[in-house]
């Protein structure tokens, strides 16, 4: 009975961790999630081929830095070529579907997903790739007395929290940033403007895919980097945009900090929570399935109470 | 009128290619043609129930597979027991299930679990619009497919193996012919079934929820109550079909949950033509056939697939059924 009192210390450990993986996790979805709802808010369009863009970001990402060794390099260079597939991609696949229903939509981006992933398989092959952690970045830092975090991780939550700023500047204080959220509201009246709307969307979507890439670059190192790597991290994406308001960056954030939270909390305690309450093998796998499914139940009780998100955008 | 009853003879023929095949491949000698026939015949049959929600009730869903798994594991989990000699459920009051490998079983325990949660489901999706509704389906079906991975019992990401094809008295299931012909019989009578049900009141304030909801409204209809019970509907139906694949092929897995298959159903659809319950059917056909043939020349073949699927979006809009619309007949 002499480890009772440790139990506490050692519970907040673990939490203050998870929390950090959880916030970890959610940095990432945004930056999945900023540009895909853009993409949805002001065009109109689904695009299940989000999820391409990281995949393509991870491998650029991953070959560059395995040649060079230079991980600033690999982002250098991973960056613009995801924005420029993403703006190649817009300009002769998803600019032909503003005017159609979803369902075009979802089919014609299914196609391009399955182009995607079978063609990262014919130039890298079926084996993952792995990319290692930069050397400077290998160590773990000391936050507070007993917590010990990896340095490559902060650096992604806070890359992370510096997109978001860079984000809210944008949008708050550029013309550009301006034109933006007037098409997400209103976008014939943009273009009667005498705004170039075309030119736009272009722009709008390069971003998107840019962050998509960073994301998968950033991810490369703690994740395999294989096809169809996309498609789980956009399937969360698609819950933290439902979840926060398509078309709002806002709910963006904060839908993606909460489904990480929500997602790394559920899978790091519900198992342990039921060991308590049941204490057999059976309760561990009922946690188990009860945290995979956990984000999919919030974003249903969230949708039920609120059909449009917590932050839905203007235009919607 | 006449574009109705050049729809219906479409279907007939079809429905006739599909029954005069079998004999062909075996006088050919191609006996191993007559699987994947039949694996064309079952997702047709999930393909046209979408086509009951996307078609007609003009609800994008993309998570009609999670139904399909469902059903596939009504029959698995009842065969699994019966193998183990357990009980599937053993609640008191003499509520007990045991294992079965009786056919029936498996498609009456299908059609009220598929059709339970698609009213479940169906309640909380149908409350949002558009994208929401895209989305929120996904969502759902991962849920499932995330439940049954889970299911260590049910061998989790391996699924379940069946020992033969399941029971239905006087016939021998394990004979591809005659399972076969009981798919088709299936499918046939869905087809009469969902054609009734397209043209009835019920079919026509549902496609007018589709076109108008607004107006619908106002004329006093409940629209959402008709779309639940179409979405409903069609997810049982999407379990039959889940059921026949599970027997077909001797296998379940979570894998006919994941959202690809989802959206594989709904590429058929579109394939073949939406709105029309026969297009679907050929949807499935040319989609299936496709991968098979591709697959002979590369082992890239989505590389090609996937250019195809997007060109067919940007200049076949009405899929396989408008163009043999267009071909059948000047006179629309």
């Amino acid at each position: 009975m002499s480890s009772v009192h440790f139990v506490p210390v050692f519970l907040m450990l673990l939490f203050v961790e998870q929390l950090l993986n959880g916030l970890q996790l959610g940095v990432m979805l945004f930056l999945m999630s900023a540009g895909l709802t853009l993409v949805f808010g002001i065009m109109q369009v689904v695009n299940l081929a989000h999820g391409s863009f990281y995949m393509i970001g991870a491998y650029v990402a991953a070959t560059v830095m395995l040649k060079s060794g230079s991980f600033v390099l690999a982002l250098a260079v991973a960056l613009p070529v995801t924005a420029a597939v993403g703006m190649l991609v817009e300009l002769t696949v998803l600019r032909r579907l503003y005017e159609r229903d979803h369902l075009d939509q979802v089919l014609a981006t299914f196609g391009l997903i399955f182009f995607f992933n079978e063609l990262t398989r014919m130039i890298w092959g079926r084996q993952p790739l792995f990319m290692d952690v930069p050397p400077w970045l290998s160590r773990t830092v000391e936050l507070l007395p007993g917590i010990y975090y990896p340095s490559y991780r902060l650096l992604i939550i806070a890359v992370g929290i510096l997109v978001a700023l860079f984000l809210y500047l944008l949008f708050s204080r550029t013309r550009l940033g301006l034109q933006i959220r007037a098409g997400a509201t209103n976008r014939e009246m943009v273009a009667a403007m005498g705004i170039n709307i075309r030119v736009l969307y272009t722009l709008v979507f390069g971003l998107g895919a840019l962050l998509a890439g960073l994301a998968g670059a950033m991810a490369g190192p703690i994740l395999a980097v294989e096809a169809g790597m996309g498609e789980s991290i956009l399937i969360l994406t698609f819950v933290v945009i439902v979840i926060g308001g398509i078309g709002s960056i806002r709910g963006a954030f904060v839908g993606a900090l909460v489904v990480g939270m929500v997602d790394t909390l559920g899978r790091a305690f519900l198992p342990q929570i039921f060991r308590l309450l049941f204490d057999s093998a059976a309760a561990d796998r009922l946690g188990l399935a009860l945290a995979s499914m956990a984000v999919y139940v919030f974003m249903a009780l969230i949708l039920a109470w609120k059909p449009r998100g917590l932050f839905p955008a203007p235009g919607n | 009128m006449r574009a109705f009853l050049r729809n219906e003879r479409l279907m007939l023929t079809v429905l006739l290619v599909f029954a005069l095949l079998p004999p062909l491949f075996q006088l050919m000698g191609q006996e191993y043609l007559l699987s994947l026939l039949n694996r064309i015949l079952i997702y047709g049959l999930a393909a046209a129930s979408l086509d009951l929600i996307l078609g007609y009730g003009g609800m994008v869903s993309l998570g009609h597979a999670a139904f399909l798994g469902i059903g596939a594991y009504s029959a698995g989990i009842l065969a699994f027991h019966s193998y183990e000699g357990s009980a599937v459920l053993n609640w008191p009051m003499g509520l007990v299930l045991p294992g079965s490998e009786s056919l029936l079983l498996a498609l009456f325990v299908a059609v009220v679990m598929a059709g339970f949660f698609g009213l479940l489901t169906g309640s909380i999706s149908l409350r949002t619009r558009g994208m929401h509704f895209i989305m929120i389906t996904l969502a759902f079906a991962q849920m499932f497919y995330y439940l049954f991975i889970s299911l260590d019992r049910y061998g989790g990401e391996d699924g379940i193996s069946l020992f033969g094809r399941g029971h239905l008295p006087g016939f021998d299931l394990n004979n591809d012919f005659i399972y076969y012909y009981l798919c088709l019989f299936i499918l046939i009578l869905f087809l009469v079934l969902a054609r009734r049900f397209t043209t009835s009141r019920f079919g026509l304030v549902l496609r007018g929820g589709r076109d108008n909801e607004q107006r619908l409204r106002a004329l006093g209809f409940p629209v959402y109550r008709y779309r639940l019970i179409c979405y409903a509907l069609a997810a049982a139906a999407a379990g039959v079909a889940g059921v026949l694949m599970a027997h077909q092929g001797e296998y379940v897995s979570p894998g006919l949950m994941h959202w690809t298959k989802s959206g594989e159903i709904m590429v058929m659809v579109l394939l073949g033509g939406s709105g029309t319950l026969v297009g679907p059917l050929l949807g499935a056909g040319v989609l299936l056939l496709l991968e098979e043939v591709l697959a002979i020349y590369t082992e890239h073949w989505m590389v090609i697939l996937g250019p195809f699927l997007i060109l067919v979006v940007l200049f076949a809009r009405n899929g396989i059924h408008g163009l043999l619309m267009k071909i059948g007949g000047r006179d629309d």
